[in-house]
């Protein structure tokens, strides 16, 4: 009886869309007997595409397209939302997959020679699509607005200014005539999720057509086999190079850290811009051009390989052959793959490098750059003596030894603390807490972390960075607040620290930590011959300085 | 697939923010004049987050006095559809304008479509000025 119904409606369905022969035809589609896990690329590109729709409309709920505010909503959107750290992941290393899939499906295209008559057209449909894929990643680097969006948008659209004739008229149309601001952000925003979409969408849907038209491809070895259906062996085989793809991309956006850097500063001059990795090999292949001859790098040379490689299939016009015959295509695919390695190792080898660990992650909490370096010091001092070991930190952590630390009724002065650092036992008879072995000096500093601490501020224990807690302790043990101003705490002998980055640089300052005369004559200032490791966490913790 | 993007996109969507759920006490004014038994509405600016911004608002509360250390917040918005109530001097209750729910003076219905009374906000005393916190507390259940 159910089973009847069921039918019944599947054949009304039927009469009225067509959709359940429209889905036979899809999935029995003959295809040559030698497809196999070669053809998976296509499937795949098309899964990541739609994934990358998904997540970014995902994303676009809680972020505002407006310079700043992308970038507040953004580190909210990280920070603050659950699952928006994962979603962004996805996101980002989403995009990277996609042009990798891309590529390698274009590749797989050219060495088969998939592209001959009749396919030509289908050929140069994916050939404006793999540019679609690219302007996608371009567009969307500027979107966080932080410092690496900003500066690797002010040399993409540089690039684009410099293209005979059309250069300026390029860059009006960007939105950056003059500087990059808001018009530049808006029409980014646009190409990005309304424009490009719209036109990707399209030419998906006109490239799947094609090859359905024509069929896919046949290979030489094809001659006289007869053909299979796409179900169930090709289903099978698209559905498990979706899976393994979609589970390295997931894992990559849990494990992997998505860079969020500093708010987009126009006037920092110590920042060094790069483009996103898959780029880097045009940006390392604009230094072998100098003066006028530079438009041959930037605009030439890119575009007579994008024409080349649109023109692949009327260049190459001769009967399908066997891979092992295809030399050409194969040296062509072989010597791009070695030329874009090449330049690409050059470009990050030449990259000066701030080791991860030494830099500010914004995509994490940042409150304790608000804090005094003795509270920072005091976090390092906490951690260090193991407190968190018996004391629950804001009601998390319920069943521990000690009181929770945050609770404000707790609140004693720093004397009392000190005091009951020390000998534990006097002030709160009965105290299992054994006596903390510290000077005064670190005392007071743990003292005045840990009246500052409330569940507002408690993420900062867990989120300060190793080497600004241990730069703030140095700061601390060498009294530099005696003479300097850090967020507002210490003397003003000497200049504030805040805001150092944007005027000097990080080997000025060493040598001035080092030789103080030499770079400030008549400086009273003494001499600090830091480890190389102390001198790496003081310059870190210094330079990461808001001011 | 569909669930490893749906559950966390889901709970993206509907957990809320992590700093949105602590909030504190904005001081709405000095009520020491405030006669027992006379509603007054008090004006005051607060901050609120609101997503990745904290905004300083202005907002109102009505305040009754109840004895001389004890007052009750009301929000300002009646708990049927969210339109501001008044306090109705001729007919000694909060009348709402819109669908003429009224209210007593404690804040319970008395006549109108309203489910529940006026919902209410955490309020204490420093020194003649009062104290609210954020979080709404929702009125009693019509007895109705």
């Amino acid at each position: 009886m159910v089973k009847q119904r069921f039918s019944g409606v599947l054949a009304w369905l039927e009469e009225r869309t067509g959709l359940a022969s429209a889905a036979r035809g899809f999935l029995y589609e003959p295809i040559p007997a030698s497809s196999g896990w070669r053809q998976v690329f296509g499937s795949v590109a098309l899964f990541l595409f739609l994934l990358q729709a998904v997540t970014g409309m995902l994303l676009a709920l809680n972020y505002a397209p407006t310079p700043g505010e992308a970038y507040n909503s953004l580190r909210y959107l990280v920070t603050e939302l659950t699952g928006g750290r994962l979603l962004r992941g996805l996101h980002h290393w989403g995009a990277s997959m996609f042009i990798v899939v891309v590529v390698l499906h274009l590749a797989q295209v050219l060495l088969w020679g998939a592209y001959k008559k009749p396919r030509e057209a289908t050929w140069l449909v994916g050939v404006v699509l793999l540019q679609l894929a690219l302007a996608f990643g371009l567009t969307g680097y500027l979107l966080p607005w932080d410092n690496r969006a900003y500066w690797g948008t002010v040399v993409t659209t540089q690039i684009a200014a410099k293209a005979p004739l059309v250069g300026p008229y390029l860059l009006r149309l960007l939105g950056s005539d003059g500087s990059i601001g808001v018009v530049t952000f808006a029409r980014f925003y646009t190409l990005h999720v309304l424009v490009l979409p719209a036109i990707t969408t399209l030419l998906i849907g006109l490239h799947v057509y094609l090859v359905r038209r024509h069929g896919v491809a046949p290979a030489p070895e094809d001659a006289g086999r007869p053909p299979k259906p796409f179900f169930p062996e090709q289903v099978f085989k698209d559905t498990v190079a979706i899976f393994a793809s979609f589970a390295l991309l997931f894992t990559l956006a849990v494990a992997a850290r998505v860079p969020l850097e500093r708010i987009a500063d126009p006037t920092d001059n110590t920042y060094i811009p790069r483009p996103e990795w898959y780029f880097l090999f045009l940006f390392q292949l604009l230094k072998f051009f100098e003066g006028p001859l530079e438009v041959f790098g930037s605009i030439v040379l890119p575009g007579l390989a994008m024409l080349a490689l649109a023109l692949a299939p009327f260049l190459d016009r001769g009967p399908a052959v066997r891979l092992g015959q295809r030399t050409v295509a194969l040296g062509v695919v072989g010597l791009s793959a070695l030329a874009w390695a090449g330049l690409t190792a050059a470009a990050v080898a030449t990259t000066p490098r701030q080791p991860a660990e030494l830099a500010v992650d914004f995509s994490q909490p940042t409150g304790w750059l608000q804090l005094a370096p003795a509270e920072l010091a005091g976090i390092g001092y906490f951690r260090a003596e193991n407190c968190a070991a018996c004391h629950p930190v804001s009601g998390k952590e319920a069943g521990k030894l000690g009181p929770d630390l945050t609770r404000t009724q707790l609140r004693k002065s720093a004397a009392w603390m000190i005091a009951h650092f020390k000998n534990p036992g006097e002030l709160v008879p009965g105290s299992q807490m054994p006596p903390i072995r510290l000077n005064d000096k670190e005392l007071s500093a743990l003292a005045a972390f840990l009246l500052k601490l409330s569940p507002a501020n408690a993420e900062a224990l867990h989120s300060a960075p190793d080497f600004a807690v241990q730069g703030a302790m140095l700061y601390q043990a060498h009294q530099c607040g005696a003479c300097h101003r850090v967020n507002g705490v210490g003397m003003q002998l000497g200049p504030p620290l805040n805001g150092l980055s944007r005027r000097r640089t990080k080997s000025w300052v060493e040598r001035h930590f080092r030789e103080p005369q030499v770079m400030s004559p008549g400086t009273s200032m003494p001499a600090y011959p830091f480890t190389p490791r102390e001198m790496d966490a003081m310059l870190a913790y210094l330079f990461s300085l808001e001011g | 697939m569909a669930a490893a993007v749906a559950i966390p996109a889901t709970r993206y969507l509907l957990v809320p923010a992590r700093a949105g759920r602590k909030e504190g006490w904005t001081e709405a004014g000095d009520v020491s004049q405030l006669a027992s038994g006379s509603p007054v509405e008090l004006v005051f600016r607060r901050n609120r987050r609101d997503g990745w911004r904290v905004i300083s608002e202005k907002s109102t509360v009505w305040v009754v006095r109840k004895s001389e250390n004890e007052f009750v917040a009301f929000a300002p918005q009646c708990p049927h559809l969210g339109c501001a109530f008044h306090w109705d001097e001729k007919q000694r209750h909060f009348l709402c304008p819109c669908h003429t729910s009224a209210f007593s003076l404690d804040g319970a219905v008395l006549s109108g479509p309203s489910a529940r009374g006026l919902d209410r906000y955490p309020a204490r005393l420093e020194q003649n000025r009062l104290l609210v916190g954020s979080e709404v507390i929702p009125g009693a259940r019509a007895a109705w």
